[in-house]
Parts: C-alpha cells; structure tokens; sequence
C-alpha cells in the first residue's frame, strides 16, 4: 500500500471533521432559535428580569452567539462539556460511565448479530430462492418490522416473567461482576441483535447475488468449484465494500439509535441520559450528546470508506 | 379480611399486643372468635419481622437530575429513598395521628404561636454524631430560608425565628398555626447535621440505612445502619435498593420475574391481570391524591358561577370512577378534601345532573363551546376522561372542545397558565395545607385563580383554631364554599396503587403516600 491509499484516508479524515465542525454549528444554532434562553429555562416560574439579567451575565448569554459558539466548541476540545443545567453536574463525568455502557451493549450485540447476518447472507445466497432462503429473509424481515419495544416486550414476556432466565432489566452498574453483567444485557443485547440483523443479513445477499451476475463468477463456476467456494473465494470479497458499509449503518444504529431498547430494559446508556435531559430542557446536554451521536456517526462512516477502499482495488485509483 | 386485623394479629405474635386485647378488637371488628383464633395462630407462624437479606424496589419517578438534596426532592424515587437514609422530626402514623421521632415532644402556647420541640436523647447521625437540638434548628433554617429551593419553603415561611437551648427547639410564628406538627412531617425536613448547610447532598442523616450507592437515574442503595435507634421497628432487610424503573411494563414485569420485590403506580387497567400472577399482592389503598379539571375563576367565560356550577354538573363522576379508575378510586365532591384528612365532614355527593347543568348554563348566558385543554401526563387516562367529560356534557347541552397537549412542557406552559385544562393533586397530610398550598388568593400554586378575601380569613381563622370542634366545622364552611363557589371540579379521588412480590411481609397501608407513605422499605421485611 503505497502514498495515495495514505493520502486517501486523510482526506477522508479530514472532510469528516470538517462536516463535524458544520454540524456542531449546525446543533448550536438549533438550540439558539429554542424559545426562552438558557436563564430563562433555569430560573423557570421564579424568574424576575433582575435575576434573569443576572444569570444572563453570569453565563455570558449577552456575548454575541460567535463568541459563545467558539467558547462551546473551546470547551467540547479540552474535553470540557459544561455543567448540566438542571442537576449542575458535569456532563463530561456523567456522560463518560453512561457512553461506556452504550458503547459494552453495542459491541456485544454487534459481536452477535454481525457475523450472525453475514453467515445467514451467505448461506441465504447459496440456497436462493429455495426455502432456505425464504425462511431466513421471512423471519429476518419479520424481525424488522416489528417495533423495538415489541420485540422488547416479547423477549420480557418469555425470557424474564415466563422462564424467568434472565433478568427483566438491565440495570447494571459500576464494580459489577462480568457474569452478572453479561446475563443482565443478554435481553436488550437480543432485542438489538433482532432489529438490525434483517438489514445486514439482506444487504449481504443483494451485495453478493449482484456479484454473482459477474462474468468471473461464471468461469469459477465452469471451473467446476463447488457452490460455497465460489461464494467465499470470488463472490464475497468482491462484495465485501457494501456489506461494510451496511455493517457500519448498523453499528452506529447500536449506539446513537437504542433509545427505545435502553429505556425498555431500564439500561443506564446514552439514550435514557438523553430522554431524561430533553424532558427538562437541558439545553447543555442535549447539545454534547447530539455532538457525541454526530461524531460516532461520522467516524463508523469515515471506517467504512476507509475499509471500502483498503477492500476495493479499483476505488484506490479513481479515473 | 381487614388490613387492621392482619396487622393487629401481627402486633400479637411480635409480643406488642396482648391475645386479650386482640380478641377484644377483633370482637368490636365485628370478628367471631374461633376465626380471630384461628388468625393469631396464622400470624405466630409468620411470626415478627425477620432481618436480613435484600429488599428490593423498582419505582417510577427517578431521573439522573436527582439530588441527596433533600430540599430539592421532588418525585417518588428521591422521596422513597430519602425515608430509608433520613430521620424526621416528626411522621404522621398510619392512623393519622402523629409519631414523634427526633422530637420526643411538641408542645405549643396557648394561642399556637410558639412550639417547644424537645429532641429525643442518643440518636445517632451515620457519620457518628449526635443528634442535637442545634442539627435540628439549623435544618428548619435551611428549608425557611427564604432564598432555599425547597420543596417545603411555602408552609417554613410562616416561621418567624428558630432558636436551640440545651435540648430543645423553640420556633416563633409570625402567624398562629395549629397544625405545625404536621407541618414538620414533610418529606423535605430530613434532619441533617449542621442542617445541611455545609454538604446538603452528602445523604447523611439518622436513618434505618446508609447511603451506599447514589446514581441518580439509575439505583440507589443502603446497608442498615448498626446504631440505628430504633432498629426494632425499621431496617429489617440487610440491605435495601431502589431501582428507577420508569417504564410501567418494564416495572411489573421486574415485580413478576422476581428481580424487585415492590413496585410502585401499577395502573388501574392492568391491575385485575397483574392480580392472577402467584405470588404477587396488590396494596391498593385510599389517599388524598385527586385526578381534576380546573377552571380559572377569574377567566371568561369561568368567572360566571353559572357556568362553572353547570360544567361541575355536566360531568357523570360514577362514569369516570368505573371506566378510568376501574373502581380503584373514590367519589369526588368538588372539594380537594377526603376522609384521608383529619378534620374531614361529609358533604352531600354532587350528582350527574344534565338538566341542571342545562339550566345553570342556560343562566350563565354564555354559548358557543368551551375549551378544555388536556394531555396524558395530567392524570393517568386524563385523555379518556376528558372525552368522557365531554359527551357527558354534550347531554346537557354543552359543547366542550378538547385540545390534546403534548405532555412535554405541559406542567410549564399549560397547567396553571391557561384558563380550563386537566390536572392532578397529590394531596397534603392537612386541609390547612392543603388549602393554603392551592386556594388562598395569594397561594404560589392557586391553580383555580380562587380569590376571595373572604375564604382567605377562614383559612387563617382555621389555622389558629385549637378547640377541634370548631375547627371541624369552619373546614366544613370553607370546603362548602370551594364545592359552590370554586375553580375545581374533582370527579375523583384516585387510589395509591402498589404491589408486593412474595415473601414481603409487614406491609400495613398507610393513607398518606404511595409505598406505605415512603417508609415500605424501611419498615417490610423477606419471609425466612
């Protein structure tokens, strides 16, 4: 691998955090056009114009919203996020045990439900259209399109009150024993698993059947290779760019999208953070956790071009 | 059979009630001998409380905003969790009567104007040291402060100065009051050393539990305290944990999968089903929570008492109680006062009256519709209440528009701002309290926009009232007034709705808050 493969990926790194830039400009700006300001909303009913002008000093509401943007993003740099409005915590502190626990249920259920809808791709690919591929796109479908919470409840309903196998929620904390931990995400970690696994598994199967329409495809079939390794040795690497793609989609899902999963199974993630906050108007938090969403987005994303690109010969010497 | 007996029954086995006194109870209960027998031997066999293990809550009404601050406690899970770590000066009993706890004594003047609190001798701080007259005088400083934030500062401004001498507490009001013992059982005044001022979050105070784990949203727990002064009585488990679970299926699920023992708010619809699981009891019970419409007095078109008088009649309360509380409630009256009060006499029951309401709104002049505001974080089944307010009132000839509020904000920018909207009240432990929280004219939370001068007096006439028939009575005139005259139309009062997994034992229905007024994990214990 040589310079323009290198060169590739800083651009790539680069265009990322320009667009995390416009998009930190982008989440002030939305919370500067909010209704009230951020003294108002901490004052609430009590708030006389005297102590409004007070707090709005004291916070340097009356800078020009330039300045205050620049001082917001000064801060999220050093890794200072503010205090929360409502409870005066630092966000950063709160933020970096509730981050650590999205980010455990989301790897485990990445490492399930990743390898689990490649696998189910390929062999869906193998015996298409016969009925072992319908079984596996039917209930894979039927997974997805029932509602989180749905799959949420069901998996409740058996699991935890019928069998009573697992705990019925997943409240986890600090010093917990790892056993422990892993039997009390071991629901909200299916429930995730079920809900992204149709996309990846399908888009596996439509990557690797557009491949196999290829004409190098055909020879390794006249060459008299066997169905599998047809697939595994000339379909699947030359498909591996759109599944990778999808996987990242899905990935970032796990962590910026588990709100519904994470206040089901009382998880102590990001999304509950996130619900409690905006409940309260916590201006503050909610701009630091969209900021940390947006940044897990762009960086899976920014993975998969990268990845894309390493996989995909032709992509590293554009025309 | 009643709760009284069980618990009475319980009295017996644990030593505190003789056999005798107990057949003599249960006689005037109306409980033949052989049955009460043959109930004795049963609670011997449960025998008094058993220690040890871990008692286990999964409640509703936690965020990861909450504080240890016991001034800035405001729902269940800060309250729940503050009976288990914090002592009071004083509580209100089961039976409504008050128990002295830090204070081992109230007394007051004559005209009720200056109350001596006498501290009880050797309790015990968890850091260690004694509780004295001083911690409590500094914490009811902290809470009547006026700059404080606390949830209790409305009924501490009252108190004019708070001065310590030796043992006791001397407060001064600027006003007399009957009821400040009951004042001090606030859930707030959680007596702290040095009152709080220097750390008011650190969770220290003279409770069953200490305070071993802290994160707000997520758990709460504590481990009994060895020096707890009345160890007999409370902490009885091990160890206790509160686990904020928001989401009601989540939260009866936990209950039913055996991972919490107690959950709070079942909701009415489902109790009958959660009924039928092994293994789990309901504890509904009555309190002094009330689900309401209220109208601004002082709002066209509400400021015509014809009309408020037909919207009060136009609404079918049994309805309601039926089909949006399925029966776990009471009757309403219009008034916010039940028999969950003291001082509380019975007034006659409004009725569903169409042709009534017909003739007052005839009366009242005003036509066209009337707007009612309404979301589902006003009252549990708020919508369908609201709707069935509506077509109630539809027979009687009057149209109420609805506007469904999205329940973010609703309690900011609906709630005591616009005109007529659906609303709830948890109720006070006395009807000064109540009254002087919600209907005098000056009152911060004076939701009806109830302003008469002339109620006002009443209230304040009431509160420095000691002879207690004569105070019965002037309750009796003001919640007259407040039925005919006022902002409120209270079609019912709702049930606190908790339920118990197996093995909990000791649970006595308290009607002043849900979960045995708080105090659920302190006081239950696990069967053997």
């Amino acid at each position: 691998m040589s310079s323009p493969i290198l060169k590739l990926i800083a651009q790539r790194i680069a265009l990322g955090i320009l667009l995390l830039l416009a998009i930190s400009v982008l989440i002030f700006a939305g919370t500067q056009i909010l209704p009230g300001d951020v003294a108002q909303a901490i004052l609430g009913q009590s708030a006389t114009p005297e102590s409004l002008a007070n707090l709005r000093e004291q916070l340097g509401l009356n800078d020009p919203a330039y300045v205050r943007y620049f001082h917001w993003l000064g801060g999220v740099l050093t890794g200072d996020l503010g205090t929360a409005m409502s409870s005066g915590q630092d966000i950063a502190t709160s933020i970096k045990g509730r981050l650590w626990n999205t980010l455990f249920l989301a790897f485990w259920a990445a490492i399930v439900a990743v390898p689990l809808a490649i696998i189910l791709g390929l062999i869906a690919v193998r015996y298409r259209n016969g009925w072992v591929d319908k079984l596996i796109s039917g209930l894979a479908l039927a997974s997805t399109s029932f509602p989180e919470f749905f799959i949420g409840y069901l998996l409740v309903y058996f699991f935890a009150v019928k069998w009573q196998i697992f705990p019925a929620i997943s409240t986890v904390y600090d010093g917990m024993p790892f056993g422990e931990r892993m039997q009390a995400i071991a629901l909200p970690a299916t429930a995730l698993t079920l809900v992204v696994l149709a996309h990846m598994m399908r888009m596996t199967r439509a990557a690797i059947l557009n491949v196999m329409q290829s004409a190098y495809v055909e020879t390794a079939e006249l060459k008299g290779l066997s169905a599998f390794a047809v697939i595994r040795k000339h379909a699947f690497p030359n498909a591996i760019a759109p599944i990778i793609n999808v996987v990242m989609l899905n990935l970032a899902y796990l962590i910026v999208g588990v709100v519904v999963v994470e206040v089901i199974f009382v998880y102590p993630g990001m999304g509950q953070y996130l619900v409690d906050h905006v409940t309260k108007r916590d201006v503050p938090v909610v701009q630091a956790v969209g900021l940390i969403f947006a940044a897990v987005y762009i960086s899976l994303n920014i993975i998969a071009d990268i990845a894309a690109i390493v996989a995909n010969p032709r992509l590293r010497h554009p025309k | 059979m009643s709760n009284e007996l069980e618990f009475l029954s319980r009295r017996v086995a644990a030593g505190k009630l003789s056999r005798r006194d107990f057949l003599g109870r249960a006689a005037a209960l109306g409980i033949a001998a052989p049955f009460a027998n043959s109930l004795l031997s049963s609670a011997a066999r449960a025998a008094g409380p058993v220690k040890g293990g871990t008692l286990k809550a999964g409640l509703v009404g936690g965020e990861s905003t909450n504080s240890l601050d016991p001034a800035l406690m405001m729902t269940q899970v800060p309250f729940a969790f503050g009976k288990c770590w914090g002592e009071m000066i004083v509580e209100l009993s089961p039976d409504g009567k008050l128990e002295n706890r830090i204070a081992e004594d109230i007394g007051s003047s004559k005209d009720a104007k200056v109350w001596t609190l006498k501290i009880r001798d050797g309790v015990e701080f968890h850091n260690g040291k004694t509780v004295t007259a001083e911690d409590v005088a500094a914490t009811l400083e902290r809470h009547s402060d006026e700059k404080s934030k606390s949830g209790a500062l409305g009924y501490m401004k009252g108190i004019e100065t708070i001065k310590a001498s030796g043992k006791e507490v001397v407060l001064t009001l600027k006003e007399a009051n009957a009821d400040l013992p009951y004042l001090l059982s606030d859930y707030h005044l959680i007596v702290q050393p040095n009152g709080g001022k220097d750390k008011p979050d650190a969770g220290i105070s003279a409770g069953p539990y200490v305070v071993k784990t802290n994160e707000p949203g997520v758990r709460h727990g504590g481990e009994r305290f060895a020096n707890y002064w009345q160890g007999d009585k409370m902490g009885h488990a091990d160890q206790i944990e509160v686990i904020v679970i928001n989401d009601a299926t989540a939260r009866t699920a936990a209950l039913q999968g055996g991972q919490v023992n107690m959950i709070n708010r079942v909701e009415p619809k489902i109790v009958d089903l959660i009924k039928r699981v092994p293994g789990v009891t309901i504890r509904n019970h009555a309190g002094p929570g009330h689900y309401v419409f209220i109208m601004h007095c002082n709002t066209a078109p509400f400021d015509n008492n014809d009309l408020r008088m037909a919207l009060k009649l136009a609404i079918d309360r049994e309805e309601m109680l039926t089909k949006v509380l399925r029966g776990y409630g009471s009757l309403g009256n219009d008034f916010p006062i039940n028999a969950a009060y003291p001082l509380f006499t019975e007034i006659e029951q409004r009725k569903y009256d169409p042709d009534k309401a017909k003739f007052h709104y005839k009366k009242s002049g005003h036509d066209g519709t009337v707007l009612l505001r309404t979301s589902d974080v006003a009252f549990p089944g708020a919508v369908d209440a609201s709707q069935l307010f509506q077509q109630s009132a539809a027979k009687a000839g009057i149209k109420i528009e609805l506007k469904r509020e999205p329940g973010d904000g609703y309690w900011n920018e609906v709630w005591n701002k616009q005109p007529f909207c659906a609303s709830y009240w948890g109720g006070r432990s006395t009807q000064d309290q109540m009254y002087s929280t919600a209907y005098l004219s000056t009152a911060d939370w004076n939701d009806t926009r109830f302003m008469r001068p002339d109620f006002d007096k009443m209230v304040l006439a009431a509160r420095a009232e000691l002879d207690e028939a004569k105070r019965k009575q002037m309750y009796h005139d003001m919640a007259v007034l407040v039925r005919d005259e006022g902002g409120l139309i209270l079609p019912m009062f709702n049930q606190f709705i908790d339920a118990t997994g197996a093995k909990v034992d000791g649970w006595v229905d308290d009607p002043h808050q849900e979960l045995m007024n708080g105090y659920a994990l302190a006081k239950c214990w696990l069967q053997a």
